[in-house]
């Protein structure tokens, strides 16, 4: 267990530095001149070679790299050139509010995603498994800002229930950040549910066909305790899996939800920063984005392991 | 899918076994309600797609200030949008960019995905282990964030839009491709084909590409499912095809604000819009992947 844990958290590692590797070229080589972006084509060439001086970036692109990521090592995330402000502020009260919106979104889709996962698998090849399967992939496939629109003109505009914007105003009570934040999840409830859906339906299939549940079965257990013990304990483990993974990419959908519901969190963040060429922010957003991804995929393979016996007792650890 | 192994057509095929021909992929695909439903919305767009502007009832630039924001009526079936043009022209003409951009950067990431697949499957090696650990860490980041980053570094234009989305495919086809040459490295008629001396290059492109070919398929359909989710959110954010051109994301993006005033139609219609595109293409998709399967 301990090497496994050990190999895990190394290759994560080195995903970390290829990401960190992306974004630098990305943010820092890619885009030419920063003295020149800022100060604008009518500047004098002299005084952009001063700021390029003062950033930095008139260095050589290794030494650059190093300084940066030896900063990123210490907790510097940098200056924003936007603000003028330490980057870290920031990035922490984004992530709080995001984390709000993420975990409302978890705690109604999971339930969901593998109940709909599970009613599906039962009805194999019938009618409620071909229902479920198409419209929850299709509703996979549907961009947020788009099924965002269509609850903000059920919802907001048609029925006047909720607000538009999922930003309640400073000091509002738990119950009314709650009321602005429903909007906002649904878009990312579709998504995720189409994906936690068919994990769990396929787990659930698989485990349905095993010999256990065969053996379970013709031992004379009812169908429901058959179901119930042997068979969903089972077919939820990989769900496990595939629930963290989601997580890398309900970040990428909390840009867009962000944006379109005009909401203070990561996504806005770096939306904002990308608009402004503030890089420093920019790279800083995207490098924590896949911090947490990692964080999350890692847990959830610790998770599956210290739940499968299998694992836990192979010859792996 | 138990639709399609019914005991009549079993019966027959058994029967008459000259008959067989009767159950090609390709009609198994044309029985299948939600394929039909799928080529059908599909067809009707790539129609939009083509035509654009001649099909369309206005001219979709064409301003007229004195009937902005009109519902939904009779003369403009979507109504118009702040600048008074009719929302049901810009719907059909904005068709275009988004199918070509999207068909353009899935055929780029496909074409160096499968060159890069085969040669990671093939060859393995350190060239495997590289890709490998790049394809995991572009995986680590939302797609969109990718596409973002870069987007936003090169500017924005549908050009960059084409090929930053191509290039971050690249790296996850070349995973799928890899993963079928593996399966089929083991075959026997690749031993043969090492055996009579023939070169690296003509045993990957001859011998394995052709039996490669329906994964890679899928893969494209896939894909071209996640170019328009990836193209329509760019679209949104800003990155893609500029206003005045009609666009769905851009519409939207340019209208989104006068949706608490109450002008619903500016924006719902282009959502509805992709909605149909990406669904159609996943119906599409998934009969094409079940008929596959069977």
């Amino acid at each position: 267990m301990a090497t496994y844990l050990a190999k895990r958290i190394g290759l994560a590692l080195v995903t970390l530095w290829i990401i960190s590797l992306i974004v630098f070229f990305a943010g820092q080589v890619l885009p030419g001149d920063p003295g020149r972006a800022i100060l604008g084509n009518l500047a004098a060439e002299s005084s952009v070679r001063a700021l390029d001086h003062q950033l930095g970036v008139d260095r050589p692109l290794l030494t650059q790299y190093w300084t940066w990521l030896t900063g990123l090592l210490h907790g510097n995330f940098g200056m924003s050139t936007q603000f003028r402000l330490p980057v870290e502020p920031f990035l922490r009260a984004a992530l709080v509010n995001s984390l709000k919106l993420a975990v409302l979104a978890f705690v109604i889709v999971v339930p969901l995603g593998i109940l709909g996962g599970v009613l599906a698998a039962l009805s194999y090849g019938h009618m409620t498994d071909r229902v479920i399967s198409v419209t929850g992939l299709s509703f996979a496939t549907v961009p947020e800002f788009v099924s965002g629109i269509v609850v903000i003109v059920i919802f907001a505009v048609g029925l006047k229930l909720l607000p538009v914007s999922a930003a309640a105003g400073p000091g509002a009570s738990p119950l009314s950040q709650l009321q602005h934040l429903i909007l906002p999840a649904i878009p990312l409830i579709l998504i995720l549910f189409g994906y936690i859906a068919r994990m769990a339906r396929a787990g659930t299939i698989e485990a349905l066909n095993s010999d256990y549940a065969r053996t379970a079965t013709l031992k004379g257990l009812k169908r429901s305790v058959v179901i119930r013990r042997h068979v969903l304990r089972n077919a939820l483990l990989p769900t496990i899996t595939v629930i963290a993974t989601q997580t890398g990419y309900l970040i990428g959908g909390l840009v867009v939800v962000e944006t379109l519901f005009n909401y203070q969190g990561i996504g806005n963040l770096i939306y904002k920063a990308a608009g402004t060429k503030d890089f420093p922010m920019l790279e800083a957003g995207v490098l924590l984005i896949g911090v947490v991804y990692l964080v999350a995929t890692l847990i959830a393979d610790v998770l599956s392991t210290l739940l499968n016996p299998r694992l836990r007792l192979g010859n792996s650890g | 899918m138990t639709d399609i192994t019914g005991p009549p057509a079993t019966g027959v095929v058994v029967a008459q076994p000259g008959r067989s021909g009767e159950l090609t992929p390709w009609r198994l695909l044309l029985r299948r309600p939600t394929f039909l439903a799928g080529a059908a919305i599909l067809l009707f767009w790539v129609v939009c797609a083509i035509f654009g502007g001649a099909i369309a009832p206005h001219d979709p630039l064409a301003q007229q200030l004195l009937a902005t924001n009109i519902r939904p009526s009779a003369a403009h079936w979507f109504g118009t949008d702040q600048l008074g043009r009719d929302v049901f022209s810009r719907v059909i003409a904005g068709a275009r960019d988004i199918l070509v951009i999207s068909l353009l950067a899935t055929t780029i990431g496909t074409v160096l995905g499968t060159a890069i697949g085969l040669v990671m499957g093939y060859l393995g090696g350190v060239a495997d282990i590289l890709i490998g650990r790049l394809v995991e860490a572009v995986l680590a980041l939302p797609l969109v964030i990718v596409a973002f980053l870069f987007v936003v570094a090169l500017g924005a234009s549908p050009l960059v839009i084409t090929v930053v989305v191509g290039f971050v495919f690249t790296p996850i086809i070349a995973r799928t491709v890899r993963s079928a040459v593996l399966v089929e490295a083991q075959l026997d008629y690749l031993s043969s084909a090492r055996l009579l001396g023939e070169k690296s290059p003509y045993i990957m492109f001859t011998e394995i590409l052709p039996n490669v070919v329906p994964t890679i398929l899928v893969e494209f359909t896939v894909r071209l499912g996640y170019a328009i989710f990836t193209v329509a959110v760019l679209s949104f954010l800003g990155f893609g095809v500029q206003q005045p051109t009609p666009d769905w994301g851009g519409d939207i993006a340019a209208n989104y604000v006068t949706l608490g005033a109450g002008y619903w139609w500016q924006t719902l219609f282009p959502a509805l819009a992709i909605a149909s595109l990406v669904i159609a293409i996943n119906l599409v998709t998934d009969s094409v992947e079940q008929v596959l399967a069977s």
